[in-house]
């Protein structure tokens, strides 16, 4: 056989699995959203804007995306720095702070549902140590705050570990003469990080922005649990629409909404955060 | 050779287990009693004494028309007998795909099925469709703590709402916790309370008078009641958890979910009916009944489980080990556990209360029972948890009822008014 078809070859079974398991599907979704009776129709999305928690949805989702990701990133480049400085056991402390990605969303969810309900460990801790005199609802419609505030370290403690597997790995494909260089000219630790460390990390700075960002368009065990019926998100609507309502062109709606979100972050992050064509 | 005999033991063990799911298994698709130990009671307890073996297995309400259609338009009929509610056996009619039962109905004439019950499962046709099975309602639940606040000159059997504000108000206010708690979680049947208990208390009706003024004050009374009411009211899925756990001192609740509670402490709560409002005492009763497949695998065999199930001791058990109650005449025994004589006793009082009004659960929605759910449940978090006007609210979600009703056609159900065509908002 010629041996220019081989590769081909070789990728053809999983674009064949992409194809039928993910490009017809999407196909499909979309068509469905934007059909109604059968008649090509945007009263999907008409009735999905209209509805009183597709607004609260697409404010809850970007508040979280926007207080979340950012600080998971800051996080994750102080934690990859840390790392760099530790000599014994690093293996052990990159393992325990990946642990969290072990753990399904739901579980997660959960686990910081017993920790904040009126009758969890933060309450029983309070309630020891004397600052709470009775239980105090931390989830509830009428402390929107602290809702959102125990869901932002839901899941900060989830999928920080992502970005940091991402980064460390980012971090160690930079050559260590870059940074000697540096220190032989008089850098001081933090121009090494800003002016060496940081440019050459910018690629996996981008695939972990994008990976998370996308991720946290379409969270959603997490925020069902802590939140349920008080933190409604674009996925959460999209469920609720298929499963309850069982209205599925408006939960298409949904999903496309989310999809067409997460590819227009993807494309400002491609293009934000682009290398020059000099620096390749 | 040692090649072979692996290969000859595969094919054994295919063969056993095609075999052992083949032996006569008789099916049993049921919507009810879906959580594992409700299900293996079922399994273990109910189902012992049948002389076939039957495999139960459960479904989501919402699943069963799907997957019926789906058996019937790929000829593959695997299901044998159905259990759900009324409303759940609606959009199988129109798919004419259940066995008609007056053979089997007559059989069992002398046990004591109410008729009220047995034209239920006619559906307005002249044939049997589904036997009735067994039945539940939703009740009330309260900490015995409670009692004692109670508004002077109230029976604890015949509240009216606006007893049970005050009631509520005074727990409120002497212990300084709101513990009224009602089930508004996305998994709760809060809906059911507008459905069949306050919109009929109220106005006497549920889709007519959506709007009328009556329901305008019935909104503003609510709100004003929801001061006392618990806010993790909206993550409740069961009320019998923050009962329990002495969140909630009042709940209100289907009685399967309050059940745990009255078993595990039946000295520490009291079951009695929901309230009453100016048009009498509204409630929703709920009927699960039993129907063979159309092409079942085994009808015979398929109409002697619903025979079985339908005999006095079997409804009994039934009662023992699920909490839902005999539609059958059958007497239930001294030694049943206490509990579930709590919740027996908040029935029975609902059903014989002088002002009791019966509402149905939605007729006629087909799939789209979930959109008219959904319009009071909105209604409700317009109005209550974000506090706008009921007027403007109850007009912008009667459009969308209105439109429900137009499209899917459906007619009055109790307790509206009959109807010729679909059932209209006023």
């Amino acid at each position: 056989m010629n041996a220019r078809f081989i590769p081909y070859l070789l990728i053809a079974p999983s674009l064949g699995f992409l194809t039928v398991l993910f490009f017809v599907p999407l196909v499909q979704t979309i068509a469905l959203a934007f059909q109604a009776d059968g008649i090509w129709s945007a009263a999907n999305f008409a009735r999905m804007a209209g509805d009183l928690d597709f607004t609260d949805a697409v404010v809850n989702t970007f508040e979280i995306v926007i207080i979340v990701v950012p600080l998971q990133l800051l996080l994750a480049l102080a934690m990859a720095m840390m790392l760099q400085h530790v000599r014994g056991g690093r293996d052990i402390v990159l393992w325990i702070w990946s642990i969290p990605l072990g753990i399904s969303d739901l579980a997660a969810g959960l686990v910081w549902l017993a920790i904040l309900t009126d009758k969890g460990y933060l309450n029983t801790i309070l309630l020891h140590l004397g600052v709470l005199s009775g239980p105090r609802s931390w989830l509830s419609y009428e402390t929107p705050v602290t809702l959102l505030s125990a869901i932002v370290v839901a899941e900060l403690w989830r999928a920080t570990a992502i970005v940091l597997v991402i980064l460390v790995a980012g971090v160690q494909l930079i050559p260590k003469e870059y940074g000697e260089a540096a220190d032989v000219f008089g850098a001081t630790p933090w121009q090494r990080f800003t002016r060496v460390t940081l440019p050459l990390l910018k690629p996996s700075i981008q695939t972990a922005l994008i990976l998370r960002t996308v991720l946290a368009f379409e969270m959603f065990a997490i925020v069902l649990s802590i939140g349920g019926r008080n933190f409604p998100v674009l996925v959460s609507e999209a469920f609720n629409w298929q499963y309850n309502q069982q209205d599925f062109g408006v939960a298409a709606a949904y999903a496309v909404i989310v999809m067409g979100v997460s590819l227009a972050a993807t494309l400002i992050y491609l293009w934000a955060l682009r290398t020059p064509a000099a620096q390749r | 050779m040692q090649k072979i005999s692996a290969w000859l033991l595969v094919a054994g063990l295919l063969t056993a287990t095609a075999a052992g799911a083949r032996a006569g298994d008789l099916i049993f698709l049921s919507t009810q009693l879906r959580p594992i130990e409700e299900a293996q009671k079922m399994r273990n307890l109910i189902l012992k004494d049948f002389p076939h073996k039957v495999d139960y297995v459960t479904e989501q309400p919402a699943q069963l028309p799907v997957r019926i259609k789906a058996e019937q338009q790929g000829g593959t009929h695997t299901i044998d007998v159905v259990g759900a509610l009324h409303g759940e056996f609606q959009p199988l009619v129109p798919l004419d795909a259940l066995v008609p039962l007056d053979d089997l109905a007559a059989t069992i004439k002398g046990r004591g099925i109410p008729d009220p019950l047995m034209s239920l499962g006619k559906f307005g046709t002249v044939h049997q469709l589904y036997i009735p099975w067994m039945q539940a309602s939703y009740i009330m639940v309260a900490n015995r703590e409670a009692l004692p606040y109670l508004p002077a000159g109230a029976d604890v059997n015949a509240l009216t709402y606006d007893q049970l504000a005050a009631w509520a108000g005074a727990v409120q206010g002497k212990t300084g916790k709101r513990l009224l708690g009602f089930p508004v979680g996305p998994q709760g049947l809060m809906h059911r309370f507008f459905e069949g208990f306050l919109y009929p208390s109220y106005t006497g009706g549920v889709v007519v008078p959506f709007r009328s003024e009556v329901a305008e004050t019935m909104w503003t009374q609510f709100s004003a009641l929801w001061k006392s009411v618990n806010p993790n009211s909206t993550s409740y899925n069961f009320m019998q958890e923050p009962l329990l756990s002495g969140d909630v001192w009042i709940a209100f609740d289907h009685i399967a979910r309050v059940l745990d509670a009255l078993r595990q402490k039946p000295d520490q709560f009291v079951a009695f009916p929901a309230p009453a409002g100016p048009k009498g005492r509204g409630y929703m009763p709920v009927l699960a009944g039993l129907a063979v497949v159309k092409d079942a695998p085994d009808t015979n065999g398929a109409m002697a489980l619903i025979d079985y199930l339908a005999q006095p001791e079997t409804q009994i058990a039934t009662a023992r080990s699920v909490g839902f109650f005999p539609v059958v005449k059958a007497d239930l025994p001294l030694d049943l556990d206490p509990g579930i004589k709590l919740g027996a006793g908040a029935i029975e009082k609902t059903q014989s209360a002088k002002d009791a009004l019966t509402a149905l659960l939605p007729i006629g929605l087909g799939q789209r029972g979930g959109e008219f759910d959904k319009v009071f449940i909105d209604t409700f978090q317009l109005i209550v948890l974000r506090g706008q006007k009921p007027r403007a609210v109850l007009d912008r979600e009667a459009e969308t009822l209105r439109r429900l009703m137009t499209e899917t056609g459906a007619p009055c159900w109790l307790p509206d008014p009959p109807s010729t065509g679909a059932c209209q908002v006023q």
